[in-house]
């Protein structure tokens, strides 16, 4: 991966032929009151939401919630009936020669050619671009060497997502769409996908991503959004969906947390409730002390509840019957 | 900090993907068959053997027969391995991540006709060389009306492979097109001379223009096949661009 970006602002420019960018925005992506239906089937139902530039946005939802239609909407894919959708400050709709050049798109299942062999493909994707990424470096980075001189058709499900997510990313561009990255990825493979995912956040680089994995959710994103029946159920933090407090008390030996709102140096607390051993507490009292925490005891207490999953959140609100 | 790559030219990227797509048809070893080794067959099979007997009118049956073969490897390309390929990589979702990139719509089927385009004039240089070797003599004032059949007959065929790879599933994409392709070999007029309504198919329009070019067999001049391919070319592209599906 390159050098280090920070989260670019759209720029204001001129291209050669006559559209000016906007000036600066702050969201990547912005759906507003967006319907979209397939004959009778509402893919989309009034779906607004937002993802701020230089950030990891996942979208989550059960089977045919609206997450694919929602990102080929955003791609360009797809218009929508009514609403307003903007991409870069831009319409994808009418503008889709402007953004094509600076979004990078993996699509569900892959979406590459079967005849083609991968690292040719790779290079052919590669000179759409005026500038492109090294491709020998992203052979590199995700292991695609082995199978460079493979036909598509040929390829494992975990090799085509990775080619893939090759093909997303030759371009250098601002935004990432990439939808279900790791679906069907060895836990290896996976490992490899999601640090490239955080250098691409590192780099300044903007992603909007779905996904029907909650670790990976978890794990990578700033924001997240919960849609189902094409609209918006849910959305924020991880730790505030979870909601978690961030005051350092639920815990056993917990530390405040400035990501979840807790002032950064707020002194820790470790809240120990029901009763221990003597020699549980003198442990409790030396780790607290090493690390600097206050204690506090409530031996009638009730043990403090464990804290939500993601997973826990996601299934209260969409429910656990079968798609 | 790194801009993005931006995108090249457009005639750099169109060319890119028309050297890509001929790539991809020629290495598929059973377009190929389609493509060059059925004609090629079929050519030696009416030149040289009674197996089948063509209508030649006192001529020699190679000067019949070879502008038949080019038509039929033109149909060939731009028709079944076309329609085949597309559907294909419509239903892989081919055609949907090529029109994200910078590539877009419109380069991706400028690059499909200029790709079909090179696959022709590598057919034309085999299957031309082999009928000049069976004594093929082809007139060559009749020129520009082949190469006007050869655009236009490409233009009619590589809309109506789009039109079934773009509204069918894959597999019904497979066995139609190689249906289609068997039923105008044998009736529609490509490589025998066909009667009645069946000449104004497309396949018969351009194995007849072909025929009357560069043939050299006093049939007309080709240039009422020409029209008749243009208005094919019309209705079928409108057609496509009506009902054609991307994903």
């Amino acid at each position: 991966m390159g050098g280090t970006r920070r989260p670019r602002p759209v720029r204001s420019r001129l291209p050669r032929w006559g559209f000016a960018y906007p000036a600066a925005v702050t969201f990547c992506v912005e759906l507003t009151g967006v319907h979209k239906a397939f004959g009778a089937t509402r893919a989309l139902d009034g779906l607004s939401l937002t993802a701020e530039q230089g950030q990891i946005t996942a979208v989550l939802g059960p089977n045919g919630a609206g997450k694919s239609t929602a990102m080929a909407i955003c791609e360009g894919l797809h218009r929508a009936d009514s609403g307003t959708v903007r991409v870069l400050g831009l319409d994808p709709a009418t503008s889709a020669a402007l953004l094509r050049p600076r979004v990078g798109v993996m699509i569900q299942d892959g979406g590459l050619p079967v005849m083609a062999r991968a690292e040719e493909l790779l290079h052919h994707v590669s000179r759409m671009y005026a500038r492109p990424r090294d491709v020998g470096e992203l052979v590199d980075t995700l292991g695609l060497a082995p199978f460079a001189r493979t036909s598509v058709r040929r390829l494992s499900g975990g090799q085509r997502q990775r080619l893939a997510l090759a093909i997303a990313l030759v371009g250098c561009p601002d935004l990432v769409f990439l939808d279900e990255p790791s679906a069907g990825l060895d836990p290896q493979a996976r490992l490899a996908v999601w640090a490239m995912v955080e250098q691409l956040r590192t780099d300044g680089v903007s992603v909007l991503l779905t996904t029907h994995l909650m670790d990976e959710a978890a794990r990578l994103a700033d924001h997240v959004v919960i849609i189902d029946h094409g609209q918006v159920i849910a959305q924020g933090t991880v730790a505030g969906l979870t909601g978690a407090t961030g005051d350092g008390a639920a815990h056993l030996g917990s530390r405040p947390r400035p990501d979840r709102g807790a002032p950064a140096g707020a002194p820790g607390t470790m809240h120990l409730t029901g009763t221990f051993t003597p020699e549980v507490i003198s442990a409790v009292e030396h780790l607290a002390r090493t690390h600097q925490l206050q204690v506090r005891t409530d031996p009638t207490g009730a043990p403090p509840a464990p804290e939500r999953t993601l997973e826990d959140v996601f299934l209260e609100l969409t429910g656990r019957s079968l798609r | 900090m790194t801009e993005h790559a931006g995108a090249s030219p457009w005639v750099v990227r169109v060319l890119s993907h028309a050297g890509f797509e001929m790539r991809n048809l020629l290495r598929n070893g059973e377009q190929l068959l389609l493509t060059v080794i059925l004609p090629a067959i079929v050519l030696v099979v009416l030149v040289r053997t009674d197996l089948v007997r063509l209508d030649v009118g006192g001529q020699d049956p190679v000067q019949v027969a070879a502008p038949g073969v080019l038509a039929l490897a033109i149909m060939s390309t731009a028709f079944t391995s076309n329609a085949i390929a597309t559907g294909f990589d419509r239903r892989a979702g081919a055609l949907q991540l090529l029109a994200t990139t910078p590539l877009g719509r419109s380069g991706l089927l400028g690059g499909k006709v200029v790709g079909v385009f090179a696959v022709e004039l590598v057919q034309i240089a085999l299957l031309g060389t082999l009928a000049v070797a069976l004594g093929w003599r082809p007139a060559l004032s009749g020129l520009p009306v082949a190469i006007g059949a050869v655009l236009l007959g490409t233009a009619a065929f590589t809309a109506l492979a789009l039109l079934i790879a773009g509204t069918l599933r894959a597999e019904a994409v497979l066995a139609g097109a190689n249906l289609l392709w068997l039923l105008l070999v044998v009736g529609g007029g490509v490589v025998f001379p066909a009667s009645g309504v069946l000449t104004s198919l497309p396949s018969a329009a351009l194995g007849d223009a072909l025929r009357a070019s560069l043939g050299g067999t006093g049939a007309g001049t080709g240039l009422l096949e020409l029209v008749l391919l243009a208005v094919w070319t019309v209705l079928l592209g409108g057609a496509t661009v009506r009902w054609f599906r991307w994903h």
